[in-house]
C-alpha cells in the first residue's frame, strides 16, 4: 500500500536540480543548441561534426543505457531541456504514454527507403501518429570465433547449453535480448511472453549461466570474445563482430534456426522541445544516406542502417552482411516488450541468474 | 574585553564554518535526499517500505550483501597478512636513508589509474594471460586455469590496492614506536619473538585497525574492481545498486540498498572505534 509522501516535492526538486547540472555539464547548453539524449553510437564526432558545421549548431549529448534510465533522466529534467532522444523502438509507446513525444512529419522523412521489417509501426505509431523512426538495427544472436568453434553448431541455440561449449561462453549482460534468446530456445515467441513463462525461461537462463565463463556488459563481452577468453558470445551479433572485423576477421555471427532477437533503435522528438526545427533537421540528417553510413559504422558499435540507401562502402556492406538482411529479418523476432510489472520480474529473474553459482 | 572587536569564541566557529557548510551541503543534504528517495515508490511516488523489504525477502538481493561481506573480509585479512611484514621490513630492516625511496616504490602502483590497474590484472589473469602462459609453458598445467572473471580475480585486484594502503598506515605506526619499549622488554629478558608478540604487535594494532577499517569501507563500496575482474559471476552490493539505476532508473531501490550498505559500514566503524578505545585505555 502506498500513501502520498509529503516530502516527495523536495525530492523531485533535488532531482530537477541534478538533471539541470547534468545538462549544463553536457556542454554548456544554450537555447540555440540541440540537446540530445543518446546512446553511445551518437557521440562519435565523425557523426556529429558534419551536422554541427552544416547547421552552425552545437549538439549537446548525454549518454544513457536502457529506456528506464533515459526516462528517469527526462523525469528529473524540466520540460524543454531535451530536443531529441534515442530509444528502443519497442519502447516508443512508453514515451508517448508519458506525453513526452511530438508526432513526426512522415512526408519530411525517408520512410519509403527504410527496410520494411524495421519500421516497427506497432511500436512507433500510436493512435495513427508516428512518434519514432527507426535509425539502426541488428541482432542479438550468437557471436563467435569461427576458428575456435564448429560454425555448424552455431546454427542452433541448443549449442549454448551443451557441454561441448562449457566454459567457452560469455553472456551479454542485458536481460531483455538474452531472455528473448532463451524464449526462442524453448520455442516461445518473444512477443507472447507472460509471467507464466518465467520458470521455463529461468531454467534455460540457468543452463546458459552454467556454461558461461562470464556475464559482461558491452566492453567486457566484446573484449572477452576478441581476446580469446571465450569463443562464443550469447547475445552478440554484428554490433560486436563488425567493428572488430579488420583486427579480427575470425569473428562472425549466425542467425540460428530458432531465430534471433531483432534490436532496433529509434529517434523521437520531444513535444516540449524549444528547437523543433533543428530537432527535425537532426533526425533528417541521421536518416540521410550519409548520416546513416556514419551511424552504422560509429566507433562505439556498428549496426545495420535502417535506410537501404545508406552510403556504405562495399567493404562495410560486406562486414555488415547487408545483402543477407532479407533472410535474417525473416527469421528475427522483436525484443520482448514486457509491461512494467513483468519487466521488474524479468529483471529480478536476471539478478537471480547472475547470482547463481 | 579588548576593543579589537569580536568574541574570542567567534574565531573557532568562523574557521570551522566552511567545513561545516561543505559537509551540510555535500553530505547531509544528499544523504537526506537519498533517505527520502529510499522511502518512495518507484511507480507512483508515494511512501513505501517495499524498497527495504525487497532486500530482506529476495535471496538474490541479500546474497549480494553476503558476497560483499565475504569478499571484504577475505581482502582485509590477506591485505593485513601481506602488509604487516612488508611494513615491518621497511621500518626495521631498510636503512633510514633508503626508507623514503623504498616507501615510494612500495606505493608506486597508486600512481596508475584504478581502472587501468584493474584491466591490467584482467590481462595478467586471462586465459591467454601471463600466469596461464607461464604455467602451461613450464608444464605445470595442461589447460589454462580460469583465473579471470572469478572471485579470485576480484580479491587479487583488491589486495593489490589495499596492501599499499595498509603498508602506509602500519609503517607510520611502527615508526612512531619508541625504541625504548623494545629495550625495556630486552632488559626484562624477552627475546625478539616475545618482544614482537607482546610489545610491538599490540602497540601497532591501532595502525592495523585504522588500515583495516579503511580497507573495509573502500572495499565494500567499490564497484569498479568486481565489475571488471569478477565477470558478473556473482554480484556485490555496489553492482546491485548500479543495476537499479542503469537498468530501470529505480533510484528509490538504489537509495535503499545504499542506505543498507551505509548501515553496515557504520556498524563496522562502531566496532572498530570501540575496539580501538579499549586498546588505548
Amino acid at each position: 500500500m502506498t500513501v502520498r509522501n509529503p516530502l516527495s516535492s523536495l525530492k523531485s526538486r533535488l532531482g530537477a536540480a541534478c538533471a539541470a547540472v547534468a545538462l549544463l555539464a553536457a556542454g554548456g547548453a544554450q537555447a540555440a543548441d540541440l540537446n540530445a539524449l543518446i546512446w553511445c553510437d551518437h557521440s562519435d564526432p565523425a557523426l556529429l561534426q558534419p551536422f554541427e558545421e552544416a547547421n552552425n549548431v552545437k549538439v549537446n549529448v548525454k549518454e544513457f543505457e536502457g529506456t528506464g534510465a533515459g526516462l528517469a533522466i527526462v523525469d528529473q529534467s524540466q520540460p524543454g531541456d531535451w530536443d531529441v532522444m534515442v530509444i528502443d523502438s519497442i519502447d516508443v509507446p512508453r514515451g508517448v504514454e508519458k506525453g513526452l513525444f511530438e508526432p513526426l512529419p512522415e512526408d519530411k522523412l525517408p520512410f519509403a527507403d527504410l527496410f520494411p521489417e524495421v519500421k516497427m509501426d506497432k511500436s512507433t505509431v500510436v493512435d495513427g501518429k508516428r512518434y519514432g523512426i527507426t535509425e539502426k538495427f541488428g541482432y542479438n544472436t550468437i557471436g563467435f570465433n569461427k576458428t575456435k568453434v564448429d560454425p555448424a553448431d552455431m546454427q542452433s541455440l541448443a549449442s549454448l547449453t551443451s557441454d561441448k561449449y562449457k566454459g567457452k561462453i560469455a553472456i551479454y549482460d542485458y536481460y531483455l535480448p538474452v531472455i528473448g534468446m532463451a524464449a526462442l530456445a524453448i520455442g516461445k515467441k518473444t512477443a507472447d511472453l507472460t509471467e507464466a513463462d518465467l520458470p521455463a525461461l529461468k531454467a534455460e537462463l540457468l543452463k546458459m549461466k552454467a556454461n558461461a565463463k562470464l556475464v559482461g556488459e558491452v566492453t567486457a563481452s566484446q573484449t572477452a570474445l576478441a581476446t580469446g577468453e571465450v569463443d562464443v558470445l550469447v547475445g552478440g551479433g554484428e554490433w560486436v563482430t563488425a567493428g572488430l572485423a579488420k583486427e579480427n576477421p575470425a569473428l562472425d555471427f549466425s542467425i540460428p534456426k530458432e531465430g534471433a532477437v531483432l534490436w532496433s533503435q529509434s529517434l523521437a522528438m520531444f513535444k516540449d522541445s524549444k528547437n523543433k526545427d533543428m530537432a527535425l533537421k537532426f533526425i533528417q540528417y541521421i536518416l540521410s544516406p550519409e548520416g546513416q553510413a556514419r551511424l552504422a559504422t560509429s566507433s562505439c558499435y556498428w549496426g545495420m542502417p535502417s535506410n537501404k540507401k545508406a552510403a556504405l562502402t562495399d567493404e562495410q556492406k560486406k562486414i555488415l552482411r547487408f545483402d543477407e538482411q532479407p533472410g535474417f529479418l525473416a527469421r528475427a523476432q522483436a525484443y520482448p516488450a514486457p509491461n512494467a510489472d513483468l519487466d521488474k520480474k524479468m529483471q529480478d529473474m536476471w539478478t537471480e541468474m547472475l547470482q547463481a553459482q | 574585553m579588548s576593543g579589537s572587536g569580536g568574541s574570542p569564541r567567534a574565531l573557532p566557529w568562523a574557521l570551522v564554518t566552511p567545513a561545516l557548510a561543505w559537509t551540510l551541503l555535500f553530505f547531509v543534504l544528499p544523504f537526506v535526499a537519498m533517505g527520502l528517495s529510499s522511502l518512495t515508490a518507484h511507480e507512483g511516488g508515494g511512501f513505501t517500505l517495499t524498497n527495504y523489504s525487497q532486500f530482506f525477502t529476495d535471496p538474490s538481493y541479500w546474497r549480494a550483501m553476503v558476497n560483499s561481506l565475504q569478499v571484504t573480509a577475505i581482502v582485509t585479512v590477506i591485505s593485513i597478512a601481506l602488509a604487516y611484514p612488508f611494513a615491518w621490513i621497511l621500518a626495521e630492516q631498510v636503512p633510514e636513508r633508503w626508507q623514503r625511496l623504498a616507501l615510494m616504490l612500495a606505493v608506486l602502483p597508486f600512481w596508475t589509474s584504478y581502472v587501468v590497474r584493474s584491466y591490467s590484472w584482467l590481462l595478467v589473469l586471462a586465459q591467454n594471460g601471463v600466469i596461464n602462459r607461464a604455467l602451461t609453458g613450464i608444464g605445470l598445467i595442461a589447460e589454462p586455469l580460469q583465473l579471470a572473471n572469478t572471485r579470485f580475480a576480484t580479491v587479487t585486484g583488491f589486495v593489490h590496492f589495499f596492501v599499499m594502503l595498509l603498508t602506509l598506515t602500519i609503517f607510520a605506526n611502527l615508526k612512531q614506536l619508541s625504541p625504548s619499549y623494545r629495550k625495556a622488554a630486552a632488559d626484562l629478558g624477552a627475546g625478539p619473538v616475545r618482544t614482537f608478540l607482546h610489545v610491538v604487535l599490540p602497540l601497532t594494532l591501532p595502525g592495523i585497525m585504522v588500515g583495516a577499517f579503511l580497507t573495509f569501507v573502500l572495499c565494500i563500496g567499490d564497484y569498479i574492481t568486481p565489475q571488471i575482474l569478477g565477470g558478473n559471476n556473482e554480484l556485490l552490493m555496489p553492482q546491485l545498486v548500479m543495476m537499479q539505476i542503469g537498468r530501470r532508473g529505480d533510484f528509490p531501490l538504489a537509495s535503499a540498498l545504499s542506505i543498507i550498505l551505509m548501515a553496515v559500514v557504520t556498524v563496522a566503524y562502531l566496532a572498530c572505534a570501540r575496539w580501538l578505545k579499549i586498546e588505548r585505555a
